[in-house]
């Protein structure tokens, strides 16, 4: 039981991190980010040759990804998503523009690092074995570092100037514009920051799970549900989200051992009943 | 008027000359048979992403296609198998089942807006194949496979569509098949979209407390639009686990769904053979794109996002702008 709590904590406390990023995005450009899976798989590769094939400390290689995938963040959102939002009538359109940014993602992924699954040397060496749980010491400091993370996130987002620029943006854009905020200088800053997070969250992963240039969609969608669930655009419902899921994931797993692999099945259905009595998720905006 | 009228006759008058005439001799003269089976699955994913624009044409975006053209597969491929049905029987029953099973899951779904209502169907397309991979009568992974071709169809002893199997060309037949169907998809949605529930449709889209408050029951409206959508990608699953004699779970995946979406956009959400006209497109760009091997997918992606930052309204907003200014 304590096992099953653990291994929960420790995927919520990883996907909350995926999912910040996703809702941060969503928040301030009302976009849907399905690149973000292959971001993720883009930042796990980089610490991959980094600290992998480079041989270079691992902070090194966690800060490289984070760095490439904020630039490459900003310029996505600089010259493909503004100017979209700018020019098409619907503003559905940029899911068009999302989807196809994650396929030509995929195919640079696949192009640049082929499609073997890469694994990493261990960041630590050893098993935590006390009080009945078993864990990985690198998957504590995986945990830890994504609720770290998360932390500076939040606090950053509620105390900093342009944290709190942004929020003023999710909550009103033509508001937040009057009160002379630059609209566009700062949707470029999320967007980046949204990027980031997928680049850093892939860094820390690759370290446990590897990367292989096939789950980018998985984790979208996984980022999706967590999104759902939490409700679209909002800091704290995408954390829940994350832990729930993790919590849903490591518990189904356990219990729903013998009915072979419905685990997922059990998820999506929970999930569609909860939609329809909630729309909104746990905290999402009401208009959705 | 009447000008505006003739023409619309005409260009329809021409658009099937050229897909039952001119395109089968163009096809017999050079020998390319395999160009059937492309334009088949052209004719039948237009159908799907046809269905996927009504749910657009609603104010919803729809990436859960895919579930109801994988169950339209499964509901065809076991009343052929296990019941003995005739294909053409199933046909119809494969819509009907999609349509009963989306006014199941739309009523409370279809409360969902945005980015919700998207998601929610993304996890739809899932969690058909998961059930699909877990039903004792699906067959799991292995899947449904040597599925007989339709056979004879014959009203009052007279046969109107001859034994699939006994065909010398049965990519002809199919191609006959999907075409036909795909025009009358089109029409019944060209005279839905033109026509009061249409318009009721398009209120809903620009803004559905409004259209409430005037007296549009919109909870009936989006709930038929969708069953119809949901029937359109019925049909098209049941035809295409009839082509390729075989369904499996991953026969239509998240990506056939986000496909059906991206068909609609390019072709243009305002006009109603954006699907048809996107699905070429698209389906045959990826074709052609075969040949750079490796560099398919980049070259396909970077097009795709060259295309939507000059043409973000689809390509039929071409023509209608060149219209506009003449």
């Amino acid at each position: 039981m304590e096992q099953v709590i653990a291994n929960g904590l420790y995927l919520g406390a990883q996907y909350a991190l995926i999912a910040l990023g996703l809702t941060l995005i969503f928040a301030l450009m009302n976009v849907l980010n399905f690149a973000h899976g292959q971001m993720y798989v883009l930042g796990g590769f980089i610490t991959y040759t980094v600290y992998g094939q480079l041989g270079l400390p691992f902070v090194l290689a966690l800060l490289a990804s984070g760095v490439t995938l904020a630039v490459i963040g900003a310029l996505m959102e600089k010259f493909l998503f503004r100017t979209v939002i700018r020019r098409s009538h619907r503003e559905e359109s940029t899911m068009l523009l999302a989807a196809a940014t994650a396929f030509f993602f995929d195919a640079v992924i696949l192009l640049i690092f082929g499609e073997k699954q890469r694994g990493v040397p261990k960041i630590v060496k050893g098993v935590f074995n006390d009080a009945g749980i078993i864990m990985p010491y690198d998957r504590l400091v995986v945990g830890a570092l994504a609720i770290l993370f998360i932390a500076a996130f939040v606090l950053y987002m509620q105390y900093s100037r342009v944290g709190r620029a942004m929020r003023a943006l999710a909550q009103d854009r033509v508001a937040a514009q009057l009160m002379g905020v630059r609209v566009d200088r700062y949707s470029m800053i999320g967007f980046a920051m949204g990027a980031m997070l997928a680049g850093v969250v892939g860094g820390l992963l690759v370290t446990i799970t590897g990367v292989n240039s096939g789950i980018g969609g998985p984790i979208s969608i996984k980022a999706f549900l967590m999104v759902m669930i939490g409700g679209a655009g909002v800091v704290g419902g995408a954390i829940a989200g994350g832990f729930i899921l993790g919590m849903m994931e490591s518990v189904g797993l356990t219990v729903l051992r013998e009915y072979g692999d419905v685990t997922y099945l059990v998820i999506f259905a929970a999930l569609m009943v909860f939609l329809s009595i909630r729309p909104n998720g746990l905290m999402g905006k009401p208009w959705g | 008027m009447t000008r505006s009228r003739n023409l619309k006759i005409a260009s329809v008058a021409a658009f099937l000359a050229i897909v039952f005439i001119a395109v089968p001799a163009a096809i017999s003269a050079s020998g390319r048979i395999d160009l059937y089976y492309t334009l088949t699955s052209v004719a039948l994913l237009s159908i799907a992403s046809a269905g996927v624009w009504l749910t657009f044409y609603i104010g919803r975006i729809n990436i859960g296609q895919g579930a109801y053209a994988l169950a339209g597969g499964y509901v065809s491929a076991i009343l052929v198998m296990n019941h003995g049905w005739s294909f053409w029987l199933t046909l119809p029953v494969a819509g009907l089942f999609c349509a009963a099973a989306s006014v199941l899951i739309g009523l409370p779904i279809l409360r969902l807006r945005g980015v919700y209502f998207a998601m929610v169907t993304l996890t739809l397309t899932e969690v058909a194949r998961l059930l699909a991979l877990a039903l004792p009568i699906t067959n799991g992974a292995k899947g449904i496979v040597s599925i007989p071709l339709p056979g004879a169809l014959s009203v009052f002893g007279l046969t109107i569509i001859p034994d699939f199997a006994t065909l010398q060309n049965s990519r002809l037949a199919f191609y006959l098949l999907a075409v036909t169907l795909m025009v009358v998809c089109f029409g019944v949605m060209y005279r839905l979209v033109h026509s009061r529930i249409g318009k009721l449709c398009q209120s809903l889209q620009q803004n559905e407390e409004l259209a409430s408050s005037i007296g549009v029951n919109i909870a009936y409206l989006r709930v038929i639009a969708y069953a119809v959508s949901s029937f359109f990608g019925g049909v098209a699953g049941a035809i295409f686990a009839a082509i390729s004699q075989s369904i499996y779970p991953s026969s239509f995946t998240v990506t056939d769904s986000v496909n059906f979406m991206l068909n609609c956009f390019l072709g243009g959400l305002g006009y109603v053979f954006g699907p048809m006209l996107g699905t070429l497109v698209l389906y045959f760009g990826w074709d052609l794109l075969f040949q750079t091997g490796e560099l398919q997918l980049l070259i396909y992606s970077g097009l795709m996002i060259v295309l939507m930052l000059v043409l973000p309204n689809g390509l039929l907003s071409l023509a209608a702008s060149t219209r506009r200014k003449a």
